[in-house]
């Protein structure tokens, strides 16, 4: 048998809508082979997986705060990889975010004023912004992968927290533990409605920053200029635009979303800086920016789902007593599902049944 | 001289995963295909070598189960970036995402063991010749193949039919494919062999390196076996000096940890990966000659007209 492939006059609409769905129910088959694997019935460890978080409104709260992060970094993301700049370092930008934003309110606790938060936010931004700055900087000076890059930034990033947690923002009454001094009050991001659990404002921020950019890439000359270099560079030039300018452009911006991201998980949820402060949440918004096929809107949507796995995996470690890793495994099989879905987008998949190939064929 | 020995020793065990990581994918980036999976494939490599010497009492079998992990974990990349012709790089990122994510999984129930570590085999005479002796001809099966795979991939790559036809693939598909050699099948191969070799390089450091298993235990060494190929501009010896260095920068930051000097550790664990960026800065500011070594097709899809 062989699997043939043949290019489509142009792409498929039907598929556009369909892959990503295509690509969730056949991971819910594979997880569904996987519990049947370990000995779990599949139906009970798929309920506790995917539906026992969405019943009760605490932890669709739960939900919004693990999609915020996600949400913000991969809409930043989308943008970098329409304009065929691979920022693989969001986890870094991140937590630099996370870092930079704790600046007021660990070296600076006494000031206390409404303008606290605000300014957190926006150091938060810059942190990330000016630590994707790097690979941006390296690629168009030196023309350096900024794949590589930007990874390696991702631990040096996380090294450089575990000092400052560890080291000289270790709280001074905290028993020696490796954390820093709690935030105040007026360093907490509020919640929208504590009355019914501890979803913060950070969700907030993600709805925004999908419909901004989902209006920048859809009404703007900007929007235009990142599909526009992002398919054909060298349209771009004919057309005026600026490749260098490109790169600062998206790494910026998704620098900007990954630091907010992380200074809204810091001030937020966490309301202090520790060890560590991501489950990876930047390399999870990689698979929610492809599964939302790089468009805000879709990504949102993604966002929600992967927080499901997050909190599913959560679920199912204390319900059915299956490993928490089963959410990553989960999260990296939908990403080759949804990677081999898109396929059917711009190619008619055929089947071959033939006993003898030709020579000059193509293996397996 | 004990001292020395002692010390170099070390930066062979350091420098043997990224070699072999390297190798293998050299000879996939020759071929015109970028798997970023690397690191994946290194982390399942790792935890099914750990867990089958773990189980059969003998390292052997573990190595070669982690092998033909890797490169039964390298075939689903390569079904979906060849047979399917999806994105190659995010292919290899989600490579990498599950790769961390099983290996985790299985190795859930390995952590803290103690392990079985594979011995090193002297080789007759030739082990007991003072400096080299120890250091060269008394070391495990690994390093031995590691240092073999160089010779083997120089040789198979600048010296055989089918090498330069791979690189004849590498540089430009299109043409490579009217001359009826097939693209697709080659490909699969080198894909394959990368697979393997980051196998054998996870199976050093949870059999050799650290005979233990901890979860996410390649430490970024997939990538930075990729940083080294780019390094190296695509050619097997100075891999195995660009593998080296880093091994000796390796050592030298652990050295210099249990030293003190005053220099808060976490600062000399990120040497490895800052040493990573600088080294990309230097080789690649010069765009002709990265221009001129890089696989003329390298991450491109290629679907076969007929």
């Amino acid at each position: 048998m062989r699997i043939e492939l043949e290019r489509r006059p142009g792409h498929s609409a039907l598929f556009s809508v369909l892959s990503p769905f295509i690509a969730l129910g056949l991971t819910v088959v594979a997880g569904a082979i996987m519990f049947t694997a370990l000995d779990k019935n599949p139906i009970d460890a798929l309920y506790s997986f995917f539906i026992e978080p969405l019943t009760e409104v605490w932890s669709l709260h739960e939900l919004a705060i693990k999609a915020a992060p996600l949400i913000l970094i991969a809409v930043g993301l989308s943008v970098c990889f329409r304009s065929n700049n691979w920022n693989i370092g969001a986890e870094g930008q991140f937590i630099i975010g996370g870092v930079t934003g704790s600046i007021l309110p660990i070296m600076v606790h006494q000031w206390d004023s409404w303008l606290v938060l605000p300014v957190m936010l926006i150091m938060g931004m810059i942190g990330g912004a000016a630590y994707a700055a790097i690979p941006a900087l390296l690629k168009t000076r030196f023309n350096t992968n900024e794949i590589l890059s930007s990874l390696m930034l991702v631990y040096v990033a996380q090294l450089f927290l575990d000092w400052i947690v560890r080291g000289p923002w270790r709280n001074p009454e905290g028993f020696n533990f490796p954390e820093s001094r709690e935030f105040d009050v007026e360093a907490i991001l509020p919640e929208l409605l504590p009355a019914s659990g501890r979803a913060d404002l950070g969700i907030i921020f993600a709805v925004v920053a999908t419909l901004l950019t989902w209006f920048m890439m859809r009404y703007m000359l900007r929007g235009f200029e990142v599909s526009v270099l992002g398919q054909s560079a060298r349209a771009g030039r004919f057309a005026g635009f600026s490749a260098n300018k490109m790169v600062f452009f998206a790494f910026l911006f998704s620098g900007a979303l990954a630091g907010l991201a992380g200074i809204s998980e810091v001030s937020g949820s966490i309301e202090q800086l520790q060890p560590v402060i991501s489950p990876g949440y930047g390399f999870t918004a990689i698979i929610v920016a492809f599964l939302g096929r790089l468009n805000p809107l879709g990504i949102f949507a993604a966002g929600l789902i992967l927080a499901l796995t997050y909190l599913g995996g959560e679920a199912a470690q204390i319900s059915i007593g299956l490993p928490d890793k089963i959410a990553r495994v989960f999260q990296g099989l939908l990403l080759f599902f949804v990677l081999a879905c898109d396929t059917l987008i711009h190619y008619r998949v055929r089947l071959k049944f033939v006993a003898h190939a030709e020579p000059a064929g193509e293996g397996a | 001289m004990e001292l020395i020995v002692a010390v170099l020793l070390t930066v062979t065990t350091a420098a043997t995963p990224l070699l072999l990581a390297a190798m293998g994918e050299l000879v996939v980036e020759r071929s015109g295909v970028l798997n970023l999976g690397v690191e994946g494939m290194i982390v399942v490599g790792a935890v099914v070598a750990f867990a089958m010497a773990q189980i059969s009492g003998n390292p052997y079998l573990g190595a070669l189960c982690g092998a033909l992990a890797g490169c039964a974990f390298s075939l689903l990349f390569g079904f979906l970036s060849l047979t399917l012709v999806t994105n190659q790089v995010a292919t290899g990122l989600a490579l990498t995402i599950l790769g961390l994510g099983l290996s985790g999984m299985i190795g859930e129930n390995f952590v803290g063991q103690p392990g079985v570590q594979l011995e090193p085999i002297a080789i007759p005479l030739l082990s007991s010749l003072p400096l080299v002796g120890p250091l060269v001809f008394n070391q495990d099966i690994i390093f031995y193949l590691s240092i073999l795979s160089v010779v083997g991939v120089s040789w198979f790559l600048f010296r055989t039919r089918i090498g330069l036809q791979l690189r004849a693939i590498g540089d430009s598909h299109g043409s490579a494919h009217a001359l009826g050699i097939s693209v697709i099948k080659t490909r699969y191969l080198a894909v394959m062999f990368g697979g393997v070799c980051a196998g054998l390089a996870g199976a050093q450091l949870s059999l050799v390196y650290t005979p233990q298993w901890v979860e996410n235990m390649s430490a970024g060494r997939g990538w930075i076996a990729l940083a080294l190929v780019v390094f190296a501009s695509w050619r097997p010896l100075r891999v195995l000096a660009g593998a080296y260095l880093f091994g000796a920068v390796t050592i030298g930051q652990l050295h210099a940890q249990a030293l003190g000097f005053g220099i808060p550790s976490q600062f000399l664990s990120a040497l490895p990966y800052l040493a990573t960026i600088i080294v990309l800065v230097l080789i690649s500011r010069n765009r002709r000659l990265t221009l001129m070594n890089t696989p003329a097709s390298l991450g491109q899809s290629f679907v076969p007209d007929r």
